[in-house]
């Protein structure tokens, strides 16, 4: 009884996490085809989707490749361009709470943005559900699987087809994004944290390794934050109480 | 040789950022505050992630009807906001996306 509902929970986590592969799809195609204009061969490209398992970053290693950058920064810059995952699992942290390390390792290694969106939402709709990591499993698994396809598939292509990486693959992600972040923008300091996000990111955008993604983070986190505690205070004083 | 040196160390580092917090978080108990704040995460690095990614082009600002990453970005966040449906927002946004590229208008 009690396997059959976290094998339920697995598949419900890998279900969940189908239209993200839908928009990971042309990204890792994308990743596949970049990874072969620049040289690296089909080993050395597996190897990166396998055992690293960061899309943007190794979208960004494999350009800097193509440049001929050294060792330590492309180690740097996939550090920075990483570093967001900090955020979600401190974000997940609690969900996960008493789980052992046979657990904890592979959820930390599997962590992607598309898995850390479906299982945040999973756990707020759910707060008191005890197999979230189950949960997460599943969708770690099916976007690792796809993420492992697409590869294949795009240094295949880029073979094949000269200029792949002038089709604008890299959108599918955005769109992603978007269609994860917009539903989530229920209240008004979130779009606060939304807006300044942005206006960071966008001013920030020169800065060495990538460093401005974080900048524009944290920033957007304190502005949501400080938005919503500002909002309470001031209905605080209002009703008097 | 040195590529695999390379993804080794990618690797390293990149789990290295994705674990550690994710094992002492659930060790303890976080203040509530900051649990409150986290909540943010999402919104924040996401927008962060895209909006130089759909706004600079080649380098340059680019907000005109000729960016189709503007465009079609703009097409989603309705779609978006309206159907609350993730499925049918990338699929939307990638048709528009398309559509302008392969019109040459993009």
């Amino acid at each position: 009884m009690k396997s059959l509902l976290k094998r339920r929970e697995f598949l419900h986590g890998a279900r969940d996490t189908v239209p993200m592969i839908v928009g990971a799809i042309p990204f890792g195609i994308l990743f596949g085809a970049l990874a072969t204009s620049v040289g690296l061969s089909f080993y050395a490209t597996m190897a990166m989707s396998l055992f690293v398992f960061a899309g943007s970053s190794q979208f960004v290693a494999a350009t800097l490749i193509g440049q001929g950058a050294g060792v330590a920064v492309i180690v740097m810059t996939t550090f920075f361009v990483n570093l967001r995952h900090a955020l979600y699992s401190a974000s997940l942290g609690p969900a996960f709470k008493g789980l052992k390390q046979t657990w904890l390792l592979p959820l930390g290694f599997f962590l992607t943005d598309e898995t850390y969106a479906v299982v945040i939402k999973r756990v707020n709709e759910s707060p008191d559900g005890k197999d979230h990591h189950w949960y997460c499993l599943g969708s770690s698994l099916a976007m690792y699987a796809n993420w492992q396809i697409c590869t294949v598939i795009g240094f295949t292509a880029g073979n094949a087809l000269e200029d792949l990486s002038g089709w604008g693959l890299e959108f599918a992600m955005i769109v992603t994004f978007i269609g994860i972040v917009v539903p989530l923008i229920t209240r008004f300091p979130m779009l606060i944290a939304a807006g300044v996000a942005v206006i960071v990111a966008l001013l920030s955008r020169n800065m060495a390794h990538n460093l401005g993604l974080i900048v524009a983070s944290v920033a957007g986190v304190a502005a949501g934050y400080g938005a919503e505690v500002y909002a309470e205070r001031k209905n605080y004083e209002a009703t008097g109480s | 040789m040195k590529t695999f040196l390379l993804i080794f160390l990618m690797m390293v580092v990149t789990f290295g950022v994705r674990y550690p917090v994710l094992a002492l978080v659930g060790r303890y108990e976080l203040p509530g505050s900051v649990k409150r704040a986290l909540r943010f995460v999402p919104v924040a690095v996401l927008s962060a992630l895209c909006a130089p990614m759909v706004l600079i082009q080649q380098g340059q600002w680019d907000i005109s009807f000729s960016n189709a990453y503007l465009v079609a970005s703009v097409f989603a966040i309705l779609v978006a906001w309206r159907s609350r449906h993730l499925l049918l927002t990338i699929v939307a946004g990638l048709l528009v996306f398309a559509l302008l590229k392969v019109s040459g208008f993009g």
